[in-house]
C-alpha cells in the first residue's frame, strides 16, 4: 500500500511543513541534516506524534487528518517501524520480541505464519532464544526488521536504520537491507542523514531542511542535480547559481563560467572540486575556463586539500597534499585555475 | 562493586579513618548488645507465647496488605507523576513525600482527623456504613500504607523517569494498546525497581510504630503489631522485648541482603 503524508506541525518554535509519498513497493529516503525534522515526520506517520494540520493517508484512507478530526492511534495503523537503535525489548528473547506484535494484535502465532517466514528470510532461526544484549548490531537490525514485519504492516518506516552500526557492518547490512526493500510490496520511508544510505536504498529522495522539503526526485536525478548547498556539500560538489546564455553562465556571486550546455535562463551549475586544476603560470591547453585569482584558505578534507579561491567566480578546488606542497599554495597567493566546460553540470534552477 | 575494581585515591587522613570506625561502632554496638542480651535458651518459649505469635501474625498480615495497598495505589500515582505534566505537580509530589519526613505520630493524628469517627471522611463511613477504621486491624493497614507508600512511589517514579519511553512507542507501532504497553513493556522494564519499592514499602510497614499506635491503638490480637508488642513488653519483660526485637532485626537483615543482591544482579 502507499503512504501519503503532508505533515504540518511545530515543536516549540520549530515549524515543520513537509509532503512526501511512498508508492507501493517504493522506498523513499527522507534525507536531511540533524534537526531538520525528519524523525518527527516519521513519528507523525507512525502516529506517535499527532500533526497539527495536513493529512496522513494509507492508500486513500486518512489515519491522521486534523481537519476532519481523524486520528488513528499507532496501535491501529498497522505501520511497521524500525527505530534508530532498534529498541528491542530487553526483557524478552528474540522470539518474544518478534511475536510481540502478533500477540498484541491477537493474530494467530502458530507455526506457518508470517513471523516464521521472516525468521527464515532474515536468517534468525539460530538467534531466537537470545536476549537483545547478546546480539551484534547487524543481528539486532534484522530482528528489529522481523519484529516490524511480523504483523504484516501496510507500510514500513525506517529511522536511521544503519546509524547504530560500525562502518564494516554498515556496508553489508546496507546491502541486505537493499535486497529486502526491493522485495517489500508496500511503501517504505527511510530517514537518514547519510547520502550513501539514500543513494543505495531509495528509489526516490525527499530532501528535508529546516522543516521544509527543498528537493524531491528520483535518486539518480537528485544525486546528479543537487539544488541546495546542503545536498551539494553532502555529495561533495559545489553549486553555482546564475543565468546562462549560449553556454556562458553569469554567476550570482560574480564571474562567468563557460559550460557545454544549451540551457538558457536561470541555472544551477554543479562543479566537482576535483575537476579544478591549479597552476603557478597561465596554463596552456583546451580548458575553456582559465582565470587568475587569490587563494583565501587551504583546509584539509580527508585525504585532500580544499583550496578556496576568491574569484570571481568563487570556487573551491580539491587537490592532493603533494600538489599543495609542489605549488607552494598558501592563503593570499595569486594562482591560475582552470576548469573544462564539460566538467560543469548544468541544470535549470 | 566487583573485587577487580581497584581505585587509586589520595591516602585517607587518619582522622577520617578514626571517625569512620567510630561511626561503624555506633551502628554495630547496639546490634551486638542485643545479641549478647538475648536469652537464647528461653527464646523458643518467648517467641511462641500468645502475645508474640499474635503480634507476629498481625505484623505479617498487615504489612503485606499495606505493601499491596501501597503498590496498587502507588504505582499509578508514580506513573502520573513521572509521565504527566499538570499544574500543581510540585505540590502533589510534596504531599506524596510528606509521610517520609512527617513524624509518624503526626501521621497518625492526621489519619484520625480524616478517618476517625468524627473525621472528615470517617464520620460518613460510620454514619452511613457503620465502618469504623481507627482501632481496627484495617486501621493498622491504613497507618502502615500511609507511611510506606512514599517509598514505593519515589522508587517507581524514578525508574519510570529513567527508562527510555521509545520502547513504549515501539510497542505501540507493533499494535500494543496503552494497557498492553503498561503490563508487557513498562512494568517488566522497571521490575527490579518495582520489586525494590515493594520490599522497601513492606519493610517500612513492618516496622511502623507511631502512626499505628496513634491511629489504631495497641490492642493485642487486633492492632498490636510486633513493634508495638516490643514497646509494651519493655515495661513488663525485658527478655520478651529483646526476643521480639531479634525477630524484627532478622527480618530487616534478610530484606537488606536480598535487596542488595537484587540491585547488583540487575546492574551486572
Amino acid at each position: 500500500m502507499s503512504v501519503t503524508a503532508h505533515v504540518i506541525t511545530r515543536i516549540g518554535d520549530f515549524a515543520i511543513d513537509a509532503q512526501l509519498e511512498a508508492r507501493p513497493g517504493e522506498t523513499v529516503a527522507l534525507l536531511g541534516p540533524n534537526g531538520a525534522g525528519k524523525s518527527t515526520v516519521l513519528k507523525a506517520i507512525a502516529g506517535l506524534v499527532p500533526i497539527e494540520d495536513g493529512c496522513i493517508r494509507i492508500d486513500s484512507t486518512p489515519v491522521d487528518e486534523p481537519a476532519s478530526g481523524t486520528f488513528i492511534p499507532p496501535e491501529h495503523r498497522r505501520i511497521g517501524m524500525v527505530f534508530q537503535d532498534y529498541l528491542l525489548f530487553p526483557h524478552m528473547t528474540v522470539r518474544q520480541n518478534i511475536a510481540f506484535g502478533r500477540k498484541s494484535l491477537k493474530m494467530p502465532t502458530d507455526k506457518d505464519n508470517d513471523d516464521d517466514t521472516w525468521i527464515h528470510a532474515l536468517d534468525l532461526a539460530d538467534l531466537l532464544d537470545r536476549k537483545p544484549d547478546q546480539l551484534s548490531g547487524g543481528q539486532a537490525q534484522r530482528v528489529a526488521l522481523a519484529r516490524a514485519l511480523a504483523t504484516n504492516p501496510r507500510a514500513l518506516l525506517l529511522d536511521e536504520p544503519l546509524a547504530a552500526l560500525d562502518a564494516a557492518t554498515k556496508q553489508s547490512v546496507r546491502g541486505e537491507l537493499r535486497q529486502f526493500l526491493q522485495r517489500f510490496e508496500h511503501g517504505s520511508v527511510l530517514v537518514t542523514h547519510d547520502p550513501l544510505d539514500a543513494l543505495v536504498l531509495a528509489d526516490r529522495i525527499v530532501v528535508l531542511e529546516d522543516g521544509r522539503v527543498t528537493q524531491v526526485g528520483p535518486t539518480a536525478e537528485v544525486a546528479s542535480q543537487p539544488r541546495t548547498d546542503y545536498l551539494a556539500a553532502l555529495l561533495g560538489v559545489t553549486l553555482h547559481r546564475g543565468v546562462a546564455t549560449d553556454g556562458a553562465i553569469a554567476c550570482e556571486t560574480g564571474g562567468t563560467l563557460i559550460a557545454s550546455t544549451s540551457i538558457t535562463g536561470s541555472v544551477i551549475a554543479v562543479v566537482r572540486p576535483q575537476a579544478i586544476s591549479l597552476h603557478t603560470h597561465k596554463p596552456e591547453g583546451s580548458a575553456r575556463n582559465v582565470w587568475q585569482t587569490t587563494v583565501t584558505a587551504v583546509d584539509a578534507h580527508h585525504d585532500q586539500m580544499h583550496v578556496t579561491l576568491a574569484g570571481p567566480p568563487q570556487l573551491t578546488a580539491a587537490v592532493t597534499p603533494a600538489a599543495v606542497a609542489e605549488l607552494g599554495i598558501a592563503p593570499g597567493q595569486q594562482i591560475w585555475a582552470s576548469l573544462k566546460a564539460t566538467d560543469i553540470a548544468v541544470h535549470p534552477a | 562493586m566487583s573485587k577487580a575494581t581497584t581505585r587509586t585515591t589520595t591516602p585517607a587522613p587518619r582522622l577520617l579513618i578514626a571517625l569512620a570506625m567510630l561511626a561503624l561502632a555506633f551502628l554495630l554496638l547496639p546490634l551486638i548488645g542485643l545479641l549478647l542480651e538475648t536469652p537464647w535458651t528461653q527464646l523458643p518459649a518467648l517467641l511462641t507465647s500468645t502475645t508474640a505469635t499474635e503480634a507476629l501474625r498481625l505484623s505479617i498480615v498487615t504489612s503485606l496488605l499495606a505493601a499491596a495497598v501501597a503498590t496498587i495505589l502507588g504505582v499509578p500515582l508514580a506513573w502520573v507523576l513521572a509521565r504527566k505534566e499538570f499544574t500543581g505537580q510540585r505540590l502533589v509530589r510534596g504531599i506524596v513525600l510528606l509521610p517520609l519526613v512527617l513524624p509518624p505520630v503526626v501521621g497518625g493524628v492526621t489519619l484520625l482527623t480524616a478517618f476517625g469517627r468524627r473525621g472528615l471522611v470517617g464520620q460518613y463511613l460510620y454514619d452511613w456504613f457503620g465502618i469504623q477504621l481507627p482501632f481496627s486491624t484495617a486501621g493498622v493497614v491504613m497507618a502502615e500504607a500511609f507511611v510506606a507508600m512514599p517509598f514505593l512511589v519515589i522508587t517507581v517514579e524514578g525508574a519510570l523517569r529513567n527508562i527510555d519511553t521509545r520502547y513504549e512507542q515501539a510497542a505501540r507501532t507493533l499494535g500494543a494498546s496503552p494497557r498492553t504497553v503498561l503490563f508487557r513493556i513498562t512494568l517488566p522494564m522497571i521490575s527490579a525497581s518495582l520489586l525494590a519499592g515493594i520490599v522497601l514499602a513492606w519493610a517500612r510497614a513492618l516496622g511502623e510504630f507511631g502512626a499505628t499506635i496513634t491511629f489504631a491503638g495497641n490492642f493485642p490480637g487486633v492492632t498490636q503489631t510486633l513493634p508495638l508488642a516490643v514497646y509494651s513488653a519493655l515495661e513488663v519483660s525485658r527478655d520478651e522485648a529483646i526476643a521480639l526485637s531479634l525477630v524484627l532485626l532478622a527480618v530487616s537483615l534478610t530484606v537488606l541482603v536480598s535487596l542488595r543482591g537484587r540491585f547488583l544482579g540487575s546492574r551486572s
